[in-house]
């Protein structure tokens, strides 16, 4: 937070401790005048617990999405048909467990660790994406996760890196640039295939075919059944509605469909001349409540995955811990430090 | 002659990155914490740019690494024994990268057609070989059941060590000096993370040099279907 909010923030606090009840008034509205200003919240300043809460939700399920969304991708590395592919893959697979990594470092500002976070994501008590809940068949697969996943998570994203919340802001800058370098080599992949062996075209198109759908509903729920909008909206979370983002999504990628060589499987898919967009068919939102409820193809296989990682990797984190222990030296004591620093 | 020659150390050490990079690609989304998901592809893809660069020298990469069957593969046994527990990982890194490490500063030094590979493969190997000591110290000298796994790893891959110091036609390095240097320095590690230097032998019949000769264990044809799969499905495509 910066210039007259903080000051506000800075009366408040001088004012609370004062007479310790006039204080969350006056904390409430230097946020407000924070957000309204479109200064950026950081880990220190004062926020509204439900702000907090909602971004550590949001925070995490993007970290946890970030970490399974490495399974379908990973499922290839071992059969990736060229060198050069092998090592695009390997390096885009790095990158997200790099993205988990400083998205959990950002829900960590608010209070949480991520231990607790992985141990809810475990549990099911949190959640991720529910694409990753759908299987990677083949090989162009890899090529559609990279074009409609990756430009469908681009599309949410980049408005994020103007979020009111400075750390979860920052990171999606560096998280975003990763991502925009991922999407054009997946859609790279689907334009060897869609000009290669007539088999490749078709194993490109069938991948387009399964992916489209899931990957619009990346982008929500309907505006009106929307759960947690409205508030992410005022709070400048959120810069844009589910339905505003899918259909700029659409718009970038009905050209680029073309381009490709390859259709987009939509009979109602046609440009909308007076509203300036494109139309597109009905989403088959059962199928999303029925993937986000955990009944998806891969569900249980993603987590299970995970848990197994997690769990067989227990003695090498106590080891590591054990080391670090016997070989640290301990911390001077504080009132030695403070002596020192005195 | 001198190409001919090159080709089959391009082809040795080529195929040693090539494998060991698959096998620790095999570790996508399976480790045991997120650092190590980050550090583990950080090296597979290390390996697989030497491996590049190496089989690029001996002919197309593609045709080398999709279209060879077992034994014409020279890598070591070691490189292609699966990855096991993270220690059997960790052993496995720390006893190549030594190697590796030794023998690109070597060649790096040297005027050979591997010179230049070696003077950034140094670098990144360096990398590799600390990041193996480390951890060979923390699951060695952490806990009862680090230890125990560790010392097991440590005898179970020993002896496929000796096979790294036969020489290499068209090598210009001096094998025993490497050998004596490696030992020196492995044994060092091990100590220092509280293991035992294994007493077993470091190669028999099946394992001197064998690897080098085209002669691999069971899992590596296993491992080379699976690599190998969609390139030979669509003959001639490009990708």
């Amino acid at each position: 937070m910066a210039t007259a909010a903080a000051q506000q923030t800075a009366g408040a606090q001088a004012h609370g401790a004062g007479d310790g009840t006039a204080g969350p008034a006056a904390y409430e509205r230097a946020f407000d005048a924070a957000v309204a200003a479109d200064e950026r919240i950081e880990p220190r300043d004062w926020m509204p617990d439900a702000y907090r809460a909602t971004l550590v939700r949001q925070i995490a399920q993007h970290a946890h999405s970030e970490i399974i969304g490495m399974q379908p991708e990973a499922n290839w590395i071992t059969r990736a048909p060229s060198l050069r592919r092998k090592a695009i893959l390997m390096a885009k697979v790095q990158d997200e467990a790099g993205h988990g990594l400083y998205l959990y470092s950002a829900a960590e500002t608010l209070g949480t660790g991520r231990d607790e976070l992985l141990d809810k994501l475990h549990t099911g008590r949190q959640k991720y994406s529910s694409i990753f809940n759908y299987p990677t068949l083949t090989w162009a697969d890899v090529g559609a996760i990279g074009w409609l996943v990756d430009g469908a998570a681009i599309t949410n994203q980049v408005p994020l890196c103007r979020c009111s919340y400075g750390p979860y802001a920052r990171a999606m800058v560096r998280i975003c640039k990763e991502e925009s370098f991922h999407q054009r080599q997946g859609y790279e992949l689907l334009l060897a295939l869609s000009r290669g062996t007539p088999q490749q075209h078709a194993m490109a198109q069938d991948a387009v075919d399964r992916w489209w759908w899931p990957s619009l509903m990346m982008f929500g729920p309907p505006d009106d059944e929307s759960a947690h909008s409205a508030q992410s909206m005022a709070w400048k979370i959120k810069r844009h509605s589910n339905d505003e983002l899918r259909q700029r999504f659409v718009d970038i990628c009905v050209p680029q469909a073309e381009s490709l060589g390859l259709t987009l499987p939509d009979a109602d898919l046609r440009w909308n001349e007076q509203r300036g967009h494109h139309d597109f068919g009905p989403i088959d939102w059962s199928e999303f409540w029925a993937v986000l409820k955990g009944n998806g193809l891969c569900n249980e296989q993603r987590i299970t995955q995970r848990r197994q990682a997690h769990d067989e990797g227990a003695w090498v984190r106590e080891a590591a811990a054990a080391y670090a222990a016997k070989h640290t030296a301990p911390a001077p004591h504080p009132q030695e430090t403070g002596a020192a620093l005195a | 002659m001198t190409v001919a020659v090159a080709t089959t150390a391009a082809l040795a050490l080529g195929d040693d990155a090539l494998v060991l990079s698959h096998r620790l690609g095999e570790w996508a989304g399976h480790a045991p914490v997120l650092e190590e998901e980050v550090a583990l592809a950080n090296i597979a893809l290390d390996l697989l740019g030497q491996a590049r660069v190496l089989l690029s020298m001996a002919g197309d990469e593609d045709e080398l690494a999709y279209l060879r069957e077992e034994r014409a593969f020279r890598n070591l046994q070691l490189v292609e024994q699966p990855n096991g527990d993270f220690a059997h990982t960790v052993v496995r890194q720390l006893y190549f990268s030594t190697y590796q490490h030794l023998l690109h500063a070597r060649l790096a030094t040297g005027d050979g057609p591997f010179a230049p590979l070696a003077a950034k493969a140094v670098k990144e190997v360096a990398y590799h070989r600390d990041h193996a000591e480390q951890w060979t110290l923390r699951l060695g000298d952490g806990t009862d059941a680090s230890h125990e796994r560790m010392q097991r790893a440590c005898e179970a891959l020993w002896r496929f060590t000796g096979e790294m110091f036969r020489p290499v036609e068209g090598l210009d390095v001096d094998a025993r000096a490497l050998e004596t240097v490696w030992l020196e320095s492995v044994t060092g590690v091990l100590s220092r993370a509280t293991l035992t230097v294994p007493e077993g032998p470091r190669s028999g019949a099946w394992t001197a040099g064998a690897g080098r000769q085209g002669v691999h264990t069971e899992p590596f044809g296993r491992m080379l279907a699976e690599m190998q799969h969609l390139h030979r499905s669509h003959p001639g495509a490009s990708w």
